[in-house]
């Protein structure tokens, strides 16, 4: 440690050089996350408590808000168990296709979300997409109903519990699971018993990313719910359209909803890092 | 701490043996999983690339290349650009802090840098509004213009060279910098001759996902800088073709913003690659939290320094 402290005094050094370096940072961050922070809480609570208590109590308050925990139970279990497979997969089965299934995973993180919306919206319109019109016929709406917001909320957030579970497979190695299985568990029960428990962090940090995800995803739903008040509204299409009829409270009522479980994924996400780490 | 991380052999074992999905698994894991991602990933992306060359590439190019449709991927393009290079200084810079300086409250300001991660952007757009429109607390109105574009990026991307650069500086040997002081090298010398050449994998990783995300970022732009001429973002741009019914357009722009999107995770895993075979750390898992990485044969580092 004392080496290290007397590189510190060597880079990065005098005493002027450090405060600045520490003005900038902190002022930086201070403009660009702390007040917008403050903010939403400020501006929410301006008028106390009972206006965004009542926007988000109000029927399609509600409705929204039901909307956003239903694609959370529809997504994020879908995309929990095809990232652990899929993690197993590229980890511990070496195949020439696991390359390409890298590099597909990996789109949803660079990709617009607008752009995606729209490749869902061109798939799934009754007006000439490829499966639209089928679909239709068989009575299933995709676009503009609950069908076509889970899979773009599956989409967006496809990518996190694979990147999670990855490092941490890659990782905790091999021994345990042979010593279980020369011990007469099965697969299935060494998955249970010795892997999931190994990697139960990095899977849940992946969960509570694409959860976040998905409470927050607005534009790739945007474009395909056609944002229809009570009915494919989710909590962030509600804030916009309550902005856009001039209905701060109302905006800020369901944004502040967000900003608690925002926040609360931070915290979860802090936790888990300590668990992953211990 | 004497142990060298990067020279400890990969853990190759690690693919050996251990959970292994059983014969005929293997074959119906892949089914499932290939299946998975064509459903839900590529079949729609191939709907979108055939719509936009549905008409011929003569009028791809021409819807690419209208008045509008230029205005927006230039604007993009340019905020973009500003955005990642105000976030590379400024990224580093927080890292730095974060690593090299104590001072109280140091946690709390670890875990505030993934905030725009997980808020949602569309309230990041109302409250940047708040806050920088015409009721700013700080006097600073600048909604609805350019500069409004830039902060709504700067405000979504920020975490990412944070991200990328702190694991770096975590696991920098630094008996250079002290070989190097010794010798009398100025401490802004031995930044730019020593830290920054260790730095630019990480750095360059992050600043393409920065990229990516700003390109590509529709909420927290879309009520703070509005969808005027002036402000339009490509991905504005696109959800107005969609409303206005003109599906040719947008899926021209998209096709432009989707091959961008491409050469940034081409950058990236190229970076990676470069960086591994030149035994430069890429900072383990930790480079891209959030984000797309080849699953490296490299082993966690800081794993390898508790076993040494």
């Amino acid at each position: 440690m004392s080496a290290h402290s007397a590189a510190a005094r060597g880079i990065g050094s005098g005493r002027g050089s450090r405060w600045t370096l520490r003005a900038l940072g902190l002022g930086f961050l201070a403009l660009l996350l702390v007040a917008p922070l403050v903010m939403i809480f400020y501006k929410s609570f301006e008028d106390g408590l009972m206006p965004p208590l009542e926007a988000i109590t109000s029927e399609n308050g509600l409705n929204a808000l039901k909307l956003s925990l239903l694609m959370v139970a529809i997504a994020v279990p879908l995309n929990t168990v095809f990232g652990v497979v899929c993690a197993i997969l590229l980890v511990r089965h070496k195949w020439k296709g696991n390359a390409l299934i890298d590099a597909v995973i990996n789109l949803p993180f660079a990709l617009s979300p607008v752009v995606i919306g729209l490749a869902l919206y061109l798939l799934y319109s009754t007006n000439g997409g490829w499966f639209g019109p089928a679909l239709a016929e068989v009575g299933i709406e995709v676009l503009f109903s609950v069908p076509g917001m889970v899979l773009a909320s599956i989409f967006v957030s496809l990518p996190f519990v694979v990147r999670e579970t990855v490092p941490v497979l890659q990782e905790i190695g091999t021994e345990q699971e042979q010593a279980a299985s020369t011990l007469g568990a099965n697969t299935w029960q060494t998955f249970w018993r010795v892997t999931l428990p190994a990697i139960r962090w990095g899977v849940a940090y992946g969960v509570v990313l694409t959860t976040a995800r998905v409470l927050g995803e607005f534009g790739a739903v945007t474009i395909v719910s056609g944002s229809i008040s009570g009915q494919t509204e989710t909590l962030p299409l509600f804030v916009s359209k309550q902005f856009e009829a001039f209905n701060e409270p109302g905006a800020y009522g369901a944004s502040i909803v967000l900003a608690l479980l925002a926040l609360s994924t931070l915290l979860a996400m802090n936790l888990l890092k300590r668990k992953e780490d211990a | 701490m004497e142990a060298n991380p990067a020279a400890l052999p990969p853990s190759a074992a690690s693919t050996r043996a251990g959970i292994r999905l059983p014969g005929l698994g293997v074959g119906i894991g892949r089914g499932y999983v290939v299946m998975y991602l064509s459903l839900m990933v590529l079949i729609p992306l191939a709907a979108l690339v055939d719509e936009s060359l549905t008409s011929g590439l003569g009028n791809f190019w021409d819807q690419v290349t209208s008045p509008q449709a230029v205005r927006s991927l230039e604007l993009t393009m340019i905020c973009s650009l500003i955005v990642v290079a105000i976030n590379a200084v400024f990224g580093t810079i927080i890292a730095w802090i974060l690593v090299r300086d104590e001072f109280p409250g140091k946690a709390a300001v670890n875990a505030i840098i993934d905030l725009p991660f997980a808020l949602p952007t569309i309230v990041a757009s109302l409250t940047l509004l708040a806050l920088y429109g015409n009721e700013s607390p700080f006097g600073i109105d600048i909604a609805f213009t350019r500069a409004a574009v830039v902060v709504a990026l700067l405000f979504v991307t920020l975490p990412f060279v944070v991200r990328a650069v702190q694991p770096l500086l975590i696991e920098m040997d630094r008996e250079m910098e002290e070989a190097a002081a010794s010798l009398g090298a100025s401490g802004f010398t031995v930044f730019r001759r020593i830290i920054f050449p260790n730095l630019i994998p990480g750095l360059a990783a992050g600043v393409a996902l920065a990229f990516a995300r700003a390109l590509g970022e529709f909420g927290s732009v879309l009520i703070f800088a509005g969808g005027l001429p002036d402000t339009q973002v490509s991905s504005v741009f696109i959800r107005a073709q969609v409303e206005s019914g003109n599906e040719p357009g947008a899926s021209a722009v998209s096709m432009v913003l989707l091959l961008a999107s491409l050469l940034c995770l081409a950058t990236i895993s190229l970076t990676q690659r470069w960086a591994s075979r030149h035994e430069r750390s890429t900072g383990g898992t930790l480079v891209m939290p959030m984000a797309g990485e080849m699953p490296a044969d490299g082993e966690r580092e800081e794993g390898d320094d508790e076993r040494a």
